[in-house]
């Protein structure tokens, strides 16, 4: 790809600088970069490209979407992201450290301090109450009993859920579980909140106030991406990516998007 | 994951499934009742025969001479009637072998058989033991007299018409009154009782507190003699086990002397220890410990099993939730945990509720047969031990697939 090309998809000097170069750590102010990064996997005999080489560099405080069909790779790229799935090739770092090719439970201790997931099916503890929940990071991060009450209890009132703390999620709205689910990913103070359709399950008033909560979370300097396939809720993100084939289509800011959205197909 | 929030999930996931958790948990309840009720039958028999059985019902240290066992065995119908066919034990056998023994060694006659006395103040009552014996029996049964006196040697030379009874003689043929001077009849023979023995209790149901104590020889021979005029048994006891073992054969060659026996021919009768009897207890007692092992293995090994089938169902039930746990940070090993941790509280609280039935049986036990049962804290120990045991060992197969579930495959189960 030319340079060109590259700045019409958006992708900015900087940001290619810091993807290209090779092994080496980028500098504090990367939360994401990705290198080559490509995963595949044998499907009963076929092998399936998910990823074919994807460079992403994501800035601290940035709030990023990415979107993409399915097929895509967004759901293979967010996994590699969230440190569920290692890729097959090329490098991954976050936060400062190579997490491309650790084990499982160097990967488990990754995803519990740097990284809060919110799923799309809110993936709350059905016999916990919402503290038990927001604090289950925390319980795996060896923080003590009181210590973890507390800020479980802070980050409940942060989503605006303090009076409902002892509540369990079939005693919530389909907006408060995903506000307890935020809560819990935020509990640890995270590197990145990774949301994955976060309001697919939701109705759009509801969605709305969701998308709002994490707007003010990015408002507060809190890095997120933001994986969906629906324009308007990625209207929401600064940035947004686009994923076709395992590549990145293209890379650019909420303006640029729009505008683009708007064009008449060409 | 600290071992005490895995512990207090367990007990949660037990609680908010109450029933399924008991049938979970019945066959490690089962196992270890019957470990804990088996054991304390095994163990209350084992003190009851060794203490009481053969210290108070054949006195520490005896042996008996008899024409044949007395405590019962296993003989065949033929034998039996072999040993009817014996030379009776008598009188003149009993002096001689008095006679043959060291000083140390102490001696007596007991000659005894049931009856029915009567005195003026009971209308009857049961069966009671009918014994003549010289004065030595009280020392060699250790029988304590509580009021009045035993006999002497001197009552027993004249052949003197006094009697020493039991606790429970006294109560039931004499109530509300002092038996002491009083007359007591056998076989229309009155008797004054000069003595009665301190509270003994029972032995297997039997007890020792009904019996009547007379001179040997006096009036109470005729009364206890049997058909051949052979006596009931010698008793000779010696100072420790090992003069008991040495007096044995000594009483086996004065025997063996007296009825002309050649070298190599069998005993015609029989010296009778309270090990013969402790042999038959241990022969008694292989069965009951085999029977205590088997029949909680079977519990434990089924138990076992369905505690594996539940927690490979459970570790299915909570894919999702084993998915959610992993993508928060939980390692391997939490997820590990959180499961044998789990089964073991299940295996662990299954056994504990064994152990409560299992001493409730052995209370029932005890209040309903003859049998003295008394729980062994040991097996108590046990128990919970094999129960933490068991949760592990099932446990571990269903505990290491969930722990080796892949996050993403997990998250995406419903």
């Amino acid at each position: 790809m030319t340079p060109a090309a590259e700045e019409a998809l958006g992708i900015t000097a900087e940001r290619r600088a810091v993807v290209s170069t090779t092994g080496g750590a980028p500098d504090g102010q990367w939360v994401i970069v990705t290198r080559g990064l490509k995963r595949e996997y044998d499907m009963g005999g076929e092998i399936v490209r998910a990823l074919r080489g994807v460079d992403l560099a994501i800035a601290r405080n940035e709030y990023v979407a990415i979107m993409g069909p399915s097929g895509s790779g967004k759901s293979t790229l967010m996994n590699v992201i969230g440190c569920l799935d290692t890729p097959n090739a090329g490098e991954y770092w976050l936060n400062g450290t190579l997490v491309s090719r650790m084990s499982d439970d160097a990967l488990a201790a990754v995803r519990n301090r740097e990284i809060g997931f919110v799923f799309q099916t809110f993936n709350l503890l059905p016999r916990s109450t919402a503290l038990q929940n927001v604090e289950l990071p925390l319980v795996y991060a060896g923080v003590s009993a009181t210590e973890r009450r507390r800020r479980a209890t802070e980050a409940l009132e942060r989503v605006q859920l303090g009076q409902r703390i002892g509540h369990r999620p079939n005693e919530l709205s389909g907006g408060q579980r995903q506000r307890v689910a935020i809560a819990r990913a935020l509990v640890n103070n995270p590197a990145i909140l990774l949301a994955d359709e976060p309001t697919g399950n939701l109705d759009s008033q509801t969605s709305e106030e969701i998308m709002r909560v994490f707007e003010g979370l990015a408002d507060q300097g809190q890095t997120v991406v933001m994986v969906t396939h629906e324009p308007d809720i990625a209207a929401h993100a600064r940035r947004v990516v686009v994923l076709r084939d395992g590549l990145i289509a293209s890379d650019e800011s909420q303006a640029q998007f729009a505008a683009r959205l708007a064009a008449p197909v060409a | 994951m600290p071992f005490l929030d895995a512990v207090r999930l367990a007990l949660q996931q037990i609680r908010v499934q109450k029933l399924k958790s008991f049938f979970t948990l019945l066959g490690v309840t089962i196992g270890v009742m019957f470990l804990i009720a088996v054991v304390s039958v095994v163990n209350g028999m084992g003190r009851y025969v060794e203490r009481d059985f053969a210290g108070k019902f054949l006195g520490v240290n005896t042996f008996h001479l008899r024409k044949r066992p007395d405590v019962g065995g296993d003989y065949s119908e033929d034998e039996w009637k072999r040993m009817q066919q014996r030379p009776p034990i008598t009188v003149e056998d009993a002096y001689a072998v008095r006679d043959g023994l060291p000083r140390t060694a102490r001696w007596a006659i007991q000659d005894q058989r049931w009856g029915s006395p009567t005195t003026r103040y009971a209308k009857g009552g049961p069966q009671v033991l009918i014994e003549a014996a010289t004065p030595g029996l009280f020392a060699v049964k250790d029988l304590v007299v509580r009021r009045g006196r035993a006999f002497g040697d001197q009552e027993a030379a004249i052949g003197a018409s006094v009697a020493v009874i039991g606790q429970e003689v006294a109560d039931l043929y004499f109530p509300g009154v002092d038996p002491i001077g009083r007359e007591v009849l056998v076989d229309r023979e009155p008797f004054q009782v000069i003595g009665v023995l301190e509270k003994q209790g029972t032995v297997f149901g039997f007890s020792l507190d009904r019996q009547i104590i007379a001179p040997f020889p006096s009036p109470m021979y005729r009364a206890t003699r049997s058909r051949d005029n052979g006596l009931y048994g010698v008793v000779v006891q010696g100072a420790n086990a090992a003069e008991q073992a040495s007096l044995q054969e000594n009483v086996r060659e004065i025997m063996r002397r007296r009825h002309k026996l050649r070298p190599g021919a069998p005993d015609d009768f029989t010296l009778e220890s309270s090990e013969t009897a402790l042999a038959q207890w241990l022969a008694l007692k292989r069965y009951l410990v085999l029977a205590g092992i088997a029949l909680p293995a079977i519990g434990l090994v089924v138990g076992a099993i369905v505690i594996m089938n539940i927690m490979l169902v459970a570790v299915a039930e909570r894919t999702r939730e084993i998915g959610v746990r992993k993508s928060l940070g939980a390692r391997r090993r939490d997820i590990l945990g959180q499961f044998l941790a789990e089964s073991t509280a299940l295996s662990v609280a299954g056994a504990a509720l064994g152990v409560a039935l299992g001493v409730a049986l052995a209370a029932v036990v005890r209040a309903a047969t003859p049998l003295p049962t008394e729980v062994a804290l040991w097996s108590v120990l046990v128990s919970v031990g094999l129960g933490a045991g068991v949760g592990i060992v099932a446990g571990v197969y269903p505990a290491s697939r969930a722990a080796r579930l892949d996050p993403i495959v997990a998250l995406r189960s419903e």
